[in-house]
This record gives structure tokens, C-alpha cells and sequence, in this order.
């Protein structure tokens, strides 16, 4: 076994592993924590897959932005397990029928699935650009490569997933906008601006009689 | 003395093809302990020094007492720190008590793996160097999350999830930061951002001119990221006692210390390496040309330098403002930069060819 299949087993066990522990831990801290492992061993299966470039943008985007989210969120939530475990069984119909059509689905697709000859050697053996094999150094690496398609070939596709997340983002902010009244707000332009001429004023005191 | 350094480095990550497992491991060993230790040995220095600039500037002696000149304080202070009971609070919750401290210590340390001292000296040259970097540093939010929600105590709590919502809103502005650096240098590869900025004239070649702003703006997010002061609000200790260190003593507590430090250190060995020329002297044509592991140290000294005197200057910002800054002044601003700089070098191509010229 290469050092490479060693770390594929490494990473997959613990992605398997950790994405179990995510839905069976009771602790919801916890389960955010195992989700965080799960998103470590995806992005080491990239790298390993040769898409460094996505292995990267996990880290930022999952573990450094949404995981961070969803632990700041479930960490202030106060559970109660007592209340949480209640109307288990009026529930558990609708849920298995659910899981049911899920199940049946995934297997439809798996049983249905078939892959063209090219995609099933390109899923064995990962290519590695030439510039990454060190055949062509000139050639275009991970990176560059993605960029070459994203802005030619599928830039509306970009351009509209990028109109989306504004969309939403500016949706969210509207959903959770509201004016307060009388909210005491400081303008730090103005406070910054006051010279001692503004701020001071000079009072002669005489003895005995205060202001 | 320099060329000896880098040629033992090249036999060291020099991996025969076929080498099998031992032939990797073995020089991965030996190049990861190399930049451990020199690392940890030169950050306790680095304490030191932090301590005697604080002392300086308050007209203080600073550690004068362990060794000659009070050199050895930080190595009494390991030892101090070790040898006390390591305490866990009984309603906490064990596991990721532990693991928070170990988890900002062993985050602040893989950083260096990319980090290249000199040319051709780095642990690991990846294509994606610069997001490794971004990534890892976004991952050490959770050490000071998970430590003070494993506390179990109010001041911990609190003093973490301030720190979540600083680190969170100042990766923003580093982003956005790095990739105008990027745009300049036209490639994610920290060699390769070092290498465009010697095109011949030394200083005058380094990405502070052109980016000055920015370099500022990433100066003062660096501060923030690391929680030093004016912004250390997650251990303010006039509200919050030490924040998410609260509970935590002996080798726990020690693990956070290091791994702030580390932190910093390597913030400020980015700064050296995005604004500053890395390796490269900044008068080209001295003897003191080919010495780079000496002007990579240097310049990384100097930035902690700069730290320490930050910390020793300016008072402590207050929560909202701080927050203010972030999201209203220095998010813009970058944002604004990444698109005016971009749009230059789209708009003027020799201006692009100019920083591209490094590639040859």
C-alpha cells in the first residue's frame, strides 16, 4: 500500500466515521465538531484527488466561515434533551416514511448509474495537469486551469450563481433589518473632529462662590 | 554559513521517486523538526525581547533576573509552567478542554510548513500556499471558541464568543488584502510573490509601495486576528478576567500562550513575505546580497517589533468600535482596492507586464 492509498483510507474512514458521529452524538456541540472533522477529511480527499485549489476553498469557506456559524449559534442554544426527546413517537411515521423514499431514491439512482468509459478511468486515475507533473512548467496549474473555464465557457453560470448569493445576501440583511427609535448613535467623524475651541470652556471661578 | 544552510536543506527535501515510505517520512521528520525547533527556540527569544520592548517603553527593567541579561526568563517560565498542576474544572467538558489548547497550538505551528525563509527553503512549495495560509489562520477561531465553551464559566464564554465575531470579521478584510497582493503578483505560490518582488531595485520593488493602504490595513487586521492589543477584547482582563483562559493553568495554559505567539510571529512573517521582499535585500548589490534565512529574520523581527510597540502605545478598543472598523472602514476600503487595482492592471497592460515581469 502507497503512502497515498494509507492516507485515502485515513481520510475516508474518518469522513464515514465522523459524519456517523455528527448525526448519532447527543451533545450538539459536539455533532458541530464531528461535521468540522467530516469537512477536514473531504478536503484531504480533494488534495489527494490533485484539486488543491477546492481542498483550500473548504477549509476557508465550510470549516473557517459556516462551521464557525453553526457552532456560535448551537453553543448559545440552550437544549433541553427532556423536551427534545418528546413527541419522539409521533413523529417517527412520518419520519421513516421520509428515510423510506430517500432510501429507495439513492438506491434507484446507484442501481440506474452508469458512467462513460472516459469518466470512469478519469475517477480512477486523477489526471494531474502537465504543469503539476512537470512536463509542460508553462502550463496552466490547478488554479489557472479552473480560472480558464469559469470565465470563458461558463462565466454566465458564475455571474448568475454570483447574483444569487447577493440576492440572498441582501435579503437576509432586510429580513433582520429594523429601525430602532431612539438609539443613541455616535458619529465618530464628529467626535474626532472636535478641537479644543468646541470642547472647553473656560469659566473664571472666584473663591467662595463656585459656579 | 548561508550556503551550507541551504545546501543541507536541498539533501534533506530531496525525495528519491521510488523511495517508498520510509524515504518520505524520514526527510519529512527531520525537515519538520528542523523548523519546529529553530521556531520554538526563537520564539521563546522573541518573548523575551516582546517583554523587555514593553519594559522599555514604561521605563521598566523587564525580566533581568534568570541567565545573563534575564535571557533565560522564557525558559524559566516553560519550566514554571509545566511543572504546576494541570487543573480541569469539574463541571467542564473534558475532552475539548484538552483539545482546544493543543488545537491552537498545533494550528499556529502547521502555518509554517509554507512559510519559505529563503529560496527553495520552505517545508512544503505548494501551488495554494497563500490560501493554506488563509485557511489555517481562519482555523484558529475554534482553539479560543472551544476553550471557552468547554469551560463551562460565564467569562470564558463571553470572552469567545467576542473573539469568534473578531477573528470572523477580520478574515474579511485580510481576504480581500491578500488577493490584491495576488493580482500583482499573479500567483498563489509564496516563493513565488517573494520572487516578483526583486525585479532589480531592491526596496523599491516591494508590494508596501504600490499597496501601502493595504499594507496597513493588513497590519492592523493582523492585530486583530491574533487578538493582540488595542483589540486583545477576548481577555480584556478590566471585564473579563483573561477571557477564554480563564480556566485554564499549567501546560494547558502554556499551549495558548505559544500558539499566540506563534500566531503573530507568523502574521508578521507573512507581512515580510506579501509586503516586504521576503528573502530579498532591499539594496541590491551589497555583500550582504546572498544571505536570505538573515533578511527574512530580520524583517520578521522588525514586524514583531512593530507588535510589541503597539501593544506597548496604544490603549484598548472598545467592543463596537472595533467591530466599526472591521465592517465599515476597512472592508470598503480593501474591497474598493482589489477592484481599483485589478481594474489598473487590466486597463494599463504594461503596467501589468511592469509586475509580471519577474515570470522572465
Amino acid at each position: 500500500m502507497t503512502f497515498a492509498a494509507f492516507m485515502f483510507w485515513v481520510f475516508a474512514i474518518t469522513v464515514v466515521a465522523s459524519g456517523v458521529m455528527t448525526i448519532s452524538a447527543r451533545n450538539p456541540v459536539h455533532s458541530v465538531m464531528f461535521l468540522i472533522l467530516a469537512f477536514f477529511g473531504a478536503a484531504g480527499l480533494f488534495i489527494l484527488m490533485g484539486a488543491e485549489y477546492l481542498a483550500m476553498l473548504l477549509l476557508v469557506v465550510y470549516i473557517g466561515a459556516v462551521a464557525v456559524l453553526f457552532l456560535f449559534v448551537v453553543m448559545m442554544l440552550d437544549v433541553d434533551f427532556v423536551e427534545m426527546r418528546q413527541g419522539f413517537l409521533r413523529y417517527v411515521p412520518i419520519g421513516g416514511a421520509l428515510a423510506t423514499v430517500i432510501v429507495v431514491e439513492l438506491v434507484l439512482i446507484v442501481a440506474a448509474w452508469t458512467l462513460p468509459d472516459d469518466d470512469a478511468i478519469a475517477r480512477a486515475h486523477p489526471v494531474p495537469t502537465a504543469a503539476e507533473t512537470g512536463a509542460d512548467p508553462s502550463a496552466p496549474n490547478n488554479i489557472e486551469a479552473l480560472g480558464l473555464v469559469l470565465y470563458t465557457d461558463y462565466v454566465h453560470y458564475f455571474q448568475i450563481a454570483g447574483v444569487i448569493l447577493l440576492v440572498a445576501m441582501i435579503g437576509a440583511i432586510v429580513l433582520t433589518f429594523r429601525t430602532r427609535e431612539g438609539v443613541r448613535k455616535q458619529d465618530p467623524a464628529e467626535q474626532v473632529a472636535r478641537d479644543r475651541a468646541t470642547a472647553v470652556e473656560m469659566k473664571n471661578i472666584r473663591t467662595g462662590q463656585g459656579i | 554559513m548561508n550556503d551550507l544552510l541551504s545546501t543541507v536543506w536541498t539533501y534533506v527535501s530531496t525525495r528519491p521517486t521510488d523511495a517508498g515510505w520510509l524515504g518520505w517520512l524520514l526527510p519529512t521528520t527531520i525537515q519538520a523538526l528542523a523548523v519546529l525547533l529553530s521556531l520554538l527556540v526563537a520564539q521563546a527569544f522573541l518573548m523575551y525581547f516582546d517583554r523587555k520592548v514593553w519594559a522599555a517603553v514604561q521605563m521598566r527593567k523587564g525580566p533581568n533576573v534568570v541567565g545573563p541579561f534575564g535571557l533565560l526568563q522564557s525558559f524559566a517560565d516553560l519550566f514554571k509552567f509545566v511543572f504546576k498542576e494541570t487543573m480541569i474544572p469539574a463541571s467542564a467538558n473534558k475532552a475539548l478542554f484538552i483539545i482546544a489548547p493543543i488545537l491552537t497550538f498545533v494550528l499556529a505551528l502547521v502555518g509554517w510548513a509554507v512559510i519559505p525563509v529563503g529560496p527553495g527553503m520552505v517545508g512544503a512549495d505548494i501551488n495554494v500556499g497563500i490560501l493554506y495560509l488563509f485557511a489555517i489562520s481562519s482555523l484558529g477561531v475554534y482553539g479560543v471558541i472551544i476553550g471557552g465553551w468547554a469551560s463551562n464559566s460565564k467569562y470564558p464564554f463571553l470572552g469567545s464568543l467576542r473573539s469568534a465575531a473578531q477573528m470572523v470579521s477580520y478574515e474579511v478584510s485580510i481576504g480581500f488584502v491578500i488577493i490584491t497582493v495576488l493580482l500583482l503578483a499573479g500567483s498563489l505560490n509564496l516563493s513565488d510573490i517573494v520572487e516578483s518582488q526583486d525585479r532589480g531595485m531592491g526596496m523599491l520593488n516591494w508590494h508596501f509601495i504600490p499597496l501601502f493602504p493595504m499594507f496597513v490595513v493588513f497590519f492592523i487586521s493582523a492585530l486583530a486576528e491574533t487578538n493582540r492589543p488595542p483589540f486583545d477584547l477576548p481577555e480584556a482582563e478590566s471585564e473579563l478576567v483573561a477571557g477564554y483562559q480563564v480556566e485554564y493553568a499549567s501546560t494547558l495554559f502554556l499551549m495558548f500562550m505559544i500558539g499566540e505567539l506563534a500566531n503573530i510571529v507568523l502574521m508578521c512573517a507573512l507581512l515580510t513575505i506579501l509586503f516586504f521582499g521576503g528573502w530579498h535585500a532591499p539594496i541590491p548589490g551589497t555583500p550582504l546580497d546572498n544571505l536570505p534565512v538573515f533578511w527574512f529574520g530580520i524583517k520578521t523581527v522588525f514586524f514583531f517589533f512593530m507588535f510589541a510597540m503597539v501593544k506597548a502605545i496604544v490603549p484598548r478598543y472598545r467592543y463596537d468600535q472595533l467591530m466599526r472598523i472591521g465592517w465599515k472602514i476597512f472592508l470598503p476600503l480593501s474591497l474598493a482596492w482589489v477592484v481599483l487595482v485589478s481594474g489598473l492592471l487590466l486597463a494599463f497592460p504594461p503596467l501589468a507586464e511592469h509586475f509580471q515581469s519577474w515570470r522572465g
